[in-house]
């Protein structure tokens, strides 16, 4: 690898441009490493995103060299072995400044799509019993790890077509509620996941399996959802 | 257009590709066998005219294509284009009637 890495950062908004910098090529150096460079060294003025920088809080996710990624867990040895970088914002959401993408309509989706626990009306008076090898709970342990970090989304055709489709992640949180006994929001949330702006307007592209970086598989995901609402549909439930 | 129509629309469009897809082979493999002694409208029309089956069965496609044509077009011209809404619901309803209809009128031609 070079000694310094050619670096196009992302700066302004949707119709900003790139800003080259030259950064110090490091042994074990990671995006977000080079993005916090830029911003101590270079250039104070620089926004991006982040917090726990271990893979653990989703946050600082970009688009790196044309695909998204967690930028803390991205080694630039494996992305740019040529030194070059291109970093942009996440795709698929309005740009507030830089690197920063605006993930208010991607949390908003998460609302329509139900991705919420819906209790029963009256508290219940006991524990909820769920063995951990049952069926059900075996479907939601698919999905239950995503930390909404917005690769999955990002990385979407369909949402990029289609804006007002739900997205991966929204509709792989709505399975794993759908697999959750102690829902009571069932009907609601199939009919939310439904039609043309939920799971059926999914081509099964896996984008969002592909890119994942806790290797989920929203596709999975989504293609139980609509099983799951096809049956409602036929039994007349939906 | 209600969640629940979209999704009964979505069924349409998969059991009329399940339709479709043993259709196109039942049609593959009879235009093999048709133009074994070379391709005529009077051989054609003697396998056709007054048999039911066929008849049946290329009304049957002619309707699994309009069904599943019209939704496709639809949600294709939805994605691809700025085209949305009831007007482009309605372009794609008269688009599967034209494409039903004239497939029947083909149909009962032969028959």
């Amino acid at each position: 690898m070079s000694q310094t890495l050619e670096v196009q950062v992302w700066r302004g908004r949707e119709d900003g441009g790139y800003q080259t910098f030259e950064v110090p090529a490091r042994d074990n150096q990671t995006i977000l490493d080079v993005v916090t460079h830029i911003q101590r060294e270079l250039d104070p003025t620089l926004s991006y995103r982040f917090a726990c920088r271990v893979g653990m809080c989703g946050s600082c996710a970009m688009t790196v060299n044309g695909k998204a990624r967690w930028t803390c867990r991205t080694h630039v040895k494996k992305v740019a072995p040529d030194g070059k970088l291109q970093l942009q914002p996440l795709s698929n959401m309005p740009v507030i400044k830089d690197l920063v993408a605006d993930m208010a309509e991607f949390f908003n989706k998460w609302t329509r799509a139900k991705g919420y626990f819906v209790p029963a009306e009256k508290p219940s008076t006991d524990f909820a019993m769920i063995a951990p090898d049952s069926p059900k709970r075996q479907e939601a342990e698919v999905g239950i790890e995503c930390i909404n970090c917005g690769i999955c989304y990002a990385s979407c055709d369909v949402v990029a077509w289609k804006p007002a489709y739900l997205g991966p992640a929204q509709l792989n949180r709505a399975w794993t509620l759908v697999n959750d006994e102690r829902d009571h929001g069932q009907r609601d949330r199939a009919r939310a996941v439904s039609g043309d702006a939920g799971c059926h307007s999914c081509h099964s592209l896996q984008a969002c399996t592909e890119r994942c970086p806790k290797h989920l598989d929203p596709a999975y995901s989504i293609a139980g959802l609509k099983r799951l609402t096809m049956k409602a549909a036929l039994r007349g439930e939906l | 257009m209600t969640a629940r129509l979209e999704l009964w629309l979505w069924i349409a469009a998969r059991l009329t590709a399940f339709v479709l897809a043993f259709g196109v082979l039942i049609h593959l493999i009879t235009v093999i066998y048709a133009v074994r002694g070379g391709l005529s409208a009077t051989e054609i029309l003697a396998r056709t005219q007054g048999n039911v089956a066929w008849l049946i069965f290329y009304v049957l496609f002619a309707w699994s294509v309009a069904i599943h044509a019209g939704i496709g077009t639809r949600t294709i011209v939805g994605e691809w284009t700025a085209w949305r809404g009831r007007s482009l619901d309605m372009a794609c309803l008269v688009f599967a009637l034209y494409l039903g209809v004239a497939g029947t009128q083909a149909a009962l031609g032969l028959f």
